[in-house]
This record gives structure tokens, C-alpha cells and sequence, in this order.
């Protein structure tokens, strides 16, 4: 069975050392119908991002933006490209920056600490995703339990 | 205000992966073995909570434009400011796998306050929600913050 994505190769304490580093773009471009696809699949319909009258009505001329949640689950893909999902212990992001259509995120996991949790080898990754400007858009981290 | 019968779906995890460009096949059961749901897929128990207030409803006045720019008043965006997503945190029991029926229950979360850094007080508030299976065993727990700012006058 595929644990991780295809041409990723799943991180263990042997194959990746403190300070490592993977970089995923993880939108290009962001879209109006990908927020709307993403209101949809969550079930967040806030009209902020999706109802460009509604928004400019409340004075915020930019327009629609994306869900927070939906730029925390487009990092969750660089996660779970690198560990596997079914292993996962932790996940925590802050939200720093707006995002919106026409964005390109690049998703950053770094390595922070090897240790051991309930007896089992564990990662802590720490997260940063930026705009197509190097704005950072979020921060976070994730833990995972890996193979020795 | 919680799901408290939230159905984990195949089909439902496979929109929620498309939605997000996520074309890892354990989340699509179109591509792959679709056995597990993506990290932030609890999101998605918003949909089977009665009383969640970002989901118009037939016969009730939605906030959003129609014939007019805005109708209902919107809820948390009147006032002294808007209310933003601060933080998210998710702590994973056992991952969620299709078959799973969740039911979520709320805690008292913490409330703090915070000098803006242009002028102004940032109220924090924190929301935990832990959702647990049909057996009452812990599957995640959600912790959310939400910030609100009061503009000072003058």
C-alpha cells in the first residue's frame, strides 16, 4: 500500500537528520472555485470567501479571501507527504497572514527534534508557509511517530 | 454547538482531498485504498452540526448578498471589529477512517487579552472540542483560537 505520495519518500530516524528541510509548492494560483470547493467540502459558507458583493458591501475591497483552514490543510499535504497520516500526533498552525485568490503557497517542513514519546521513535517537524512575495502566511508544527 | 452524529464517509474525505489538491490515494477511494481522512478533515463535522451559523437554511435570512449586497446581519462581524481565526490545534488519538461515527463535545476554553500592535486590545478566545467514537473512545481533539479586536475611539 502507497503511504506516502508517490516520489515522496516517507521520513524515518535512519533516512533524515535535525535540521533537514522539504519545500512543497502546494498551491499555484489560487482560485475563486478552489475556495468555493473548499467551502463546500468543509462546510464553512462564510460569504467572505466566496461572495465578492458581500465582502466589498463590508468595505473590504480586496475581496473574497481564502479560509484560514483551507491554507492549514494545503500544509497538511507537504505533511503528510513526508509522514504518514494514519501516524500523525500532533498538528498546530497560526495563522498569520490573509490569503487570496491568485496566491502561490510553498509549504516548509523542517526537522526540529527526534525523541522518543510512550516508548516510540517520534518527529517534530516545524512548519512555515509563505506567498509567492515571502510573506508568511502560516506557521506551525506537527508530530509524528516514524520508524527507527 | 457541535456535531453530535458526524458520519466519516469515503466519498466524503475524497471531495474534502479534492478541494485541496491532495491527491494522496489514501484519502481518495477513487485513486487508492481511501482508508484514513487528511488532518484537518474534522473541519468538515461543521456540516452535521445543527446549529452551526455558516450554513444558510430554508427559510431563514442568510448574511450573505442576494438581492441586496448584505442581508441578515452577519453574525461576529458587527461591532467594534471583525473576529479572525488566530490559531488551530489538533492533537490525533487514532486516525479517523471511514465507518467512524464522531460525536463532539465542547470545553471551557481560555480567554485572554493582548495589546494590539496598532493600538487597540485583542481579545483571545479558545475553543476545545474533543470528538470521540461510538465506543466513547477519544479520536481528536480541536482546539481553536479566535481573535476579535476592539477599536479604541478616538
Amino acid at each position: 500500500m502507497t503511504l506516502v505520495a508517490k516520489g515522496h519518500e516517507e521520513l524515518s530516524a535512519s533516512n533524515t537528520a535535525v535540521g533537514d528541510v522539504r519545500e512543497q509548492v502546494v498551491v499555484e494560483n489560487l482560485t475563486r472555485t478552489q475556495i468555493v470547493m473548499y467551502a463546500g467540502a468543509s462546510g464553512d459558507f462564510h460569504p467572505c470567501h466566496s461572495d465578492e458583493p458581500f465582502v466589498k458591501h463590508l468595505g473590504m475591497e480586496r475581496g473574497v479571501f481564502a479560509h484560514g483552514m483551507l491554507t492549514m490543510a494545503l500544509t497538511g499535504k507537504l505533511v503528510t507527504n513526508w509522514v504518514r497520516p494514519d501516524r500523525l500526533l500532533r498538528f498546530s498552525s497560526s495563522f498569520r497572514a490573509q490569503v487570496w485568490p491568485g496566491d502561490t503557497l510553498t509549504a516548509r517542513a523542517t526537522v526540529s527534534a527526534f525523541r522518543e514519546e510512550n516508548s516510540e521513535p517520534v518527529v517534530d517537524l516545524a512548519l512555515e508557509t509563505r506567498n509567492q512575495h515571502g510573506d508568511v502566511v502560516l506557521s506551525g508544527s506537527a508530530s509524528a511517530t516514524i520508524d527507527p | 454547538m457541535t456535531a453530535k452524529r458526524f458520519p466519516v464517509e469515503a466519498g466524503h474525505i475524497a471531495i474534502f482531498a479534492r478541494a485541496i489538491g491532495d491527491e494522496n490515494p489514501l484519502f481518495d477511494v477513487a485513486r487508492g485504498p481511501g482508508t484514513v481522512a487528511p488532518p484537518t478533515f474534522i473541519q468538515a463535522a461543521d456540516h452535521f452540526d445543527p446549529e452551526y451559523d455558516r450554513r444558510p437554511r430554508p427559510g431563514e435570512a442568510w448574511f450573505g448578498s442576494a438581492a441586496d449586497p448584505q442581508g441578515a446581519p452577519a453574525p461576529g462581524l458587527d461591532g467594534g471589529g471583525g473576529g479572525f481565526h488566530a490559531e488551530q490545534h489538533y492533537e490525533y488519538h487514532r486516525p479517523m477512517r471511514p465507518g467512524d461515527v464522531l460525536s463532539g463535545d465542547q470545553l471551557a476554553g481560555r480567554r485572554w487579552e493582548k495589546e494590539g500592535r496598532r493600538g487597540g486590545i485583542l481579545q483571545f478566545s479558545e475553543t476545545i472540542t474533543e470528538y470521540r467514537d461510538a465506543e466513547g473512545e477519544l479520536v481528536i481533539t480541536v482546539r481553536d483560537v479566535g481573535v476579535s479586536t476592539q477599536r479604541q475611539v478616538g
